[in-house]
């Protein structure tokens, strides 16, 4: 009988997938053997910084694609995931047990990059406006992206929290540092894979596996995150945010919903508005004349 | 050939600067000193097809005397006529300070032959006449022959002589603000002495907005070369209201040294006794009739 | 040559070069008369859609920067005062407000904003001697934006369903909103008027050195007949504005101010539910390319630096030259600068009025005095200041580095830095060096390169080829450090409702 080979769960930074600089890791178990199932990079406050200052790096390139381009790979990613379905089905199942949810998890996480590919040159006519200033000149507002933005993934589920803040934050042209669940990590560094061969320029999105509690604070502290995107009710976690955050004045963005399976919930786990919560509105004013 | 005017103009910001100069509040002393100063820069006009000795000697009395029997009031700058007219001008105001300004160059439309219009300038400086308003050819204007344009100003201001020449852009058939300070520029550079908005007979005349473009024109002109060109905004202007605009445009833009009839001249035919209505006004607290004021 | 002819004499080199802008028709003072205007003794608190003393039992004094002159004596509020006014904002939320059809909330601030129209000339004179601006910008800037805003999000109230596609919105409750002394009542207008419209209540701290118009704007809520409580004004200083934010019952903060404090604040909130708006600190670049427009850019520049003594936070505090012209701009803004009038704020011919306070006049002296220190080098007019009151003449630096403070540092005064740029590269990138982002200038004649620069520029309003331009439809507010949430437009509802 042939033996396994067993994948290495690295991090994401800059299109690469490096170990943390810290040589840690740490290990998530089966959950029905409780044995270890694999080991995880264990990133640290300077792999944090490296990801930041990858997504900065990327920013300009990417916010300043088209969104048909944006679109275009997102639409991608769709297609590498779908690819791979069963690869990702099967992985989510060692995490959870589950099966039949992973496989929910898995098409409900291509379809949403779907449906967030299509808002890639849509989304700016919803939000954006033109606007009738009592003078001659001519006034419109757009949104354009916030710059980089950290993203705290929900542990709820596996993979579909990562993708249903990515998508949307992606499609606003931001460059992200995504802290990947603590309980599910290796779902979302097979998604990296997934980004690594979507056409998805390096720095766009980095991921990290690690503690929370290490992380967060640096990221929060950092001076060059723009924004700090978290779902979920911990008061004491958006009260820190604000806190450290306050320093460069960060949007933090805090939403408790959606919980649980309303992760899988269409209705209630996309929309245009979540795009609008990774943008800043910029008012450009022109004269009209001769 | 290519003007040189270092810059474009945004017609949005100049009518918005124009509007807040306009509302500069001129009140009491500084009217009264405003209402003499507009006069004594007044070209009191007529350029009408039924101009005749009688009417240009009236209005040479009126030039000399706006406010028969008050010495306070000055004389206008000056008194502009049509070429046959230059004469009786020239002998009504013989002994005073009073100017006679000519139209020339086929006035109003410049569209004649540039021999006849050297021979007309020549002609109206041989009768006396100490200023010459010539007009441009806006069809080659408009048409991109710039270099026609100057050399005509240019053999004009040579006809001349000694005689001030004053360009007339008529700005209304120039359209934008972007044309009228590529053609000040354009009438500077080929000598003018001043240049003049309108010929009174376009369906635009002089407004504020155009004359702020050619006053900074004339500021850009004299940063670069160091030479004061004069400016006479023509046509449309009636009332002491606005007249008292122009010269805040004019203090404001270019300063106390064109505050005077030399730098800048207002061209009119019906100003003055707005002028003299509202100037009285100040004077006897009561707002007037124009059955006091003569009609000359 | 007769002496005649020699004056007339036509193509004479005129030296020196500037222009001279002296005594000659020098204009009389044009004093607005103030005749009719009726400013009271003691103003009190208004709370539950009444004037009422203190509980603090403290009055403090409200002075007329011109003149040094006491103007009247106004309440301070204290956490007592401040509980009453989220009290009242609570009750008539919950009673009255929230359960009125947006129909009806609209006729009310519809009446705000024609009763304001009608006063607009009372309110303008009184906004000029309570804060020193020029009495033409609080005319035709101030006042009648204000209204206008009233107008703009009155119309909003009945028609919120239509403002975000596929959603309804809620009300969030009670807004506490604290604002500055340099735009007092438009200010006031800005917080006031979306927050109503969406159904919120309102509990408001005007700024101290400059409480009154929001106070007689209590007056016209009173006499508009708004149900008690919905808006509710305290007035005080930095304590009392701590009270609101940090009040347990408001559900909502907007702050207008400095960087400073939106920091304190944001920390303030942190870990609460209150929904938070910040418009902060600015410093921005007013980029002049070799290709714009001269003499309007000119105009925006002094626009842009001297409107309101400069105590506007998108003030283009910041000019960046392309090097080839900078000659030009510099001559043309020395010899601009002397045609200022800078005087009575209430004379019409004021350009420049008096700074809003003492301690505003000594920050300004003391950055001034840096960039001195620091071998930048200064122009100024020459005008002459008057005796009493709080002044600064028109004031710019050149030879500013990026590095200099006075190229960093927020002054809020009349005080101009000039830097200079090679390439667009270069503009974008000094343009973007700042912790700031409310607001940006670009004055090119070229439409391409307009909206390259205006997409690369990190801040949330871009005036192309103008600047200082405000309008209630067009949405305001910064990047960065200059605050986050929009005031003004559709998008400055968003602050006010959450989406369901």
């Amino acid at each position: 009988m042939r033996a396994e080979i067993l994948k290495t769960y690295k991090l994401f930074i800059n299109g690469q997938f490096p170990r943390s600089e810290s040589g840690r890791y740490f290990q998530i178990p089966n959950p029905k053997t409780k044995k270890p199932l694999a080991n995880v990079s264990q990133a640290s406050r300077k792999d944090l910084r490296d990801a930041v200052q990858a997504a900065r790096k990327a920013l300009p390139g990417w916010s300043s694609k088209t969104a048909y381009n944006r679109g275009q790979i997102l639409y991608r990613m769709a297609e590498v995931l779908e690819s791979r379905k069963p690869e990702f089905i099967d992985e989510i199942s060692k995490m959870t047990g589950n099966p039949k949810k992973a496989e929910k998890e898995v098409l409900t996480a291509i379809d949403r990059l779907v449906w967030y590919a299509g808002w890639s040159d849509k989304y700016q006519q919803i939000l954006g406006t033109v606007n009738p200033v009592a003078l001659p000149y001519f006034n419109f507002t757009l949104p354009e992206p916030q710059g980089v933005v950290g993203i705290l993934v929900a542990d709820e589920l596996s993979l579909i929290p990562l993708v249903s803040k990515l998508a949307p934050a992606m499609v606003a042209g931001n460059t992200l540092v995504m802290i990947a669940s603590e309980k599910f990590p290796l779902s979302a560094i097979t998604f990296a894979e997934v980004i690594a061969t979507s056409d998805v320029p390096a720095g766009v999105v980095n991921i990290l596996t690690g503690f929370k509690n290490e992380l967060i604070p640096h990221l929060a502290k950092h001076m060059d995150v723009n924004a700090v995107n978290y779902t979920g009710t911990d008061q004491a976690l958006v009260k820190l945010l604000q806190e450290e955050g306050s320093a460069n004045v960060k949007r933090i963005i805090a939403h408790p919903e959606p919980k649980g399976e309303a992760w899988l919930d269409n209705q209630k786990a996309q929309s245009p508005y979540w795009i609008n919560s990774f943008v800043e509105m910029k008012t450009t004013w022109h004269p009209i004349g001769v | 050939m290519q003007i040189s005017t270092s810059s474009t103009v945004d017609q949005v910001g100049i009518e918005e600067r124009a509007a807040a100069l306009s509302k500069r509040s001129i009140k009491k002393q500084t009217k009264i000193e405003g209402i003499k100063l507009a006069i004594s820069m007044i070209d009191l006009t007529t350029l009408e097809g039924k101009d005749s000795p009688g009417k240009v000697q009236a209005l040479c009395q009126k030039a000399i005397h706006p406010l028969e029997g008050n010495s306070s009031v000055p004389s206008v700058a000056a008194v502009c006529v049509y070429p046959n007219m230059v004469s009786v001008a020239k002998k009504a105001l013989k002994g005073t300070n009073v100017k006679v300004a000519s139209v020339a160059t086929g006035f109003p439309s410049g569209l004649t032959p540039l021999p006849i219009k050297i021979e007309e300038t020549k002609r109206v400086v041989e009768m006396g006449a100490d200023e010459v308003d010539m007009v441009i050819d806006r069809g080659a204007f408009l048409a991109g022959e710039y270099q026609k344009v100057s050399d005509e100003i240019a053999q004009v201001k040579e006809a001349c002589g000694k005689s001030h020449l004053k360009v007339i852009l008529e700005t209304g058939e120039l359209e934008t603000y972007d044309n009228v300070r590529k053609a000040s520029f354009l009438a500077m550079q080929a000598g003018a002495d001043f240049i003049k908005t309108s010929t009174g007979k376009a369906a635009v005349n002089a407004t504020l907005p155009v004359t702020l473009v050619m006053l900074e024109a004339i500021r850009d002109y004299w940063y670069q070369t160091g030479k004061m060109v004069g400016m006479k905004p023509a046509g449309g202007i009636r009332t002491s209201k606005q007249a008292l605009q122009y010269l805040v445009v004019v203090k404001e833009t270019l300063g106390d040294r064109w505050l005077s009839n030399d730098w800048f001249r207002f061209g009119a035919s019906t100003l003055t006794n707005d002028l003299l209505m509202q100037l009285t006004k100040e004077a006897t607290g009561r707002y007037q009739s124009l059955d006091y004021f003569t009609i000359d | 040559m007769t002496t005649a002819e020699k004056k007339i004499a036509r193509l004479e080199v005129v030296e020196p070069k500037r222009l001279e802008f002296g005594k000659k028709w020098d204009y009389a003072p044009a004093p607005e008369s103030t005749e009719h205007i009726k400013i009271q003794s003691r103003y009190e608190l208004f709370i539950g859609g009444k004037f009422v003393s203190p509980k603090s039992g403290n009055y403090f004094k409200s002075i007329n920067p011109a003149t040094e002159e006491i103007l009247t004596e106004v309440a301070e509020a204290n956490e007592a005062d401040v509980n009453l006014a989220v009290k009242a904002a609570r009750t008539a939320y919950e009673k009255y407000w929230s359960k009125l059809p947006g129909s009806e909330r609209a006729k009310y601030i519809f009446r705000i904003a024609r009763q304001l129209q009608e006063k607009a000339r009372e309110f303008a004179i009184i906004e000029t001697m309570d804060g020193g601006k020029p009495i033409k910008e609080s005319r035709d800037v101030d006042i009648p934006l204000a209204v206008a805003h009233f107008f703009y999000y009155a119309g909003w109230a009945d028609k919120l369903d239509y403002a975000f596609p596929g959603r309804k919105t809620r009300p969030l409750g009670v807004a506490g909103q604290v604002i500055p002394w340099n735009f007092p009542l438009l200010m006031a207008a800005w917080k006031i008027a979306p927050a109503l419209a969406c159904g919120n209540t309102v509990v408001l701290k005007p700024a101290e050195t400059t409480p009154l118009t929001a106070l007689h704007l209590a007056q016209i809520i009173q006499e508009a007949d708004l149900p008690p409580g919905v808006v509710n004004i305290v007035t005080g200083f930095g304590k009392t504005g701590a009270a609101i934010v940090n009040h347990p019952d408001v559900d909502k903060v907007a702050f207008t101010g400095s960087t400073e404090v939106g920091k304190i604040i944001q920390r303030a909130v942190a870990g609460t539910k209150k929904k938070l708006t910040l418009e902060l600190g600015g410093k921005a670049a007013n980029i002049v390319f070799d290709d714009a427009p001269i003499d309007q850019a000119i105009e925006g520049i002094i626009n842009g630096i001297y409107f309101n003594q400069g105590h506007v936070c998108c003030a283009g505090s910041r000019l960046l030259v392309q090097e080839s012209i900078l000659d030009l701009v510099v001559r043309k803004l020395k010899d601009r600068i002397q045609t200022l009038r800078v005087g009575d704020p209430l004379d019409k011919n004021t350009d420049i009025g008096a700074i809003n306070s003492s301690d505003q006049l000594k920050k300004i002296k003391e950055l001034v005095q840096i960039g001195i220190d620091e071998g930048c080098k200064i122009h100024q007019s020459t005008c002459k200041l008057p005796e009493r009151g709080f002044w600064f003449p028109p004031t710019f630096f050149t030879g500013v580095a990026q590095s200099n403070r006075i190229a960093q540092e927020e002054i809020f005064g009349p005080v101009l830095s000039i830097l200079t740029f090679r390439t667009p590269e270069e503009a974008v990138e000094k343009a973007n060096n700042t912790a700031y982002g409310l607001s940006a200038g670009v004055w090119t004649d070229k439409g391409s390169k307009i909206f390259k620069i205006s997409s690369q520029l990190k801040a949330g309003v871009i005036w192309a080829n103008t600047f200082n331009k405000f309008d209630p439809s067009s949405p305001f507010g910064g990047y960065k450090e200059s605050g986050f949430g929009r005031e003004g437009g559709l998008q400055g509802l968003m602050p006010y409702v959450q989406l369901i």
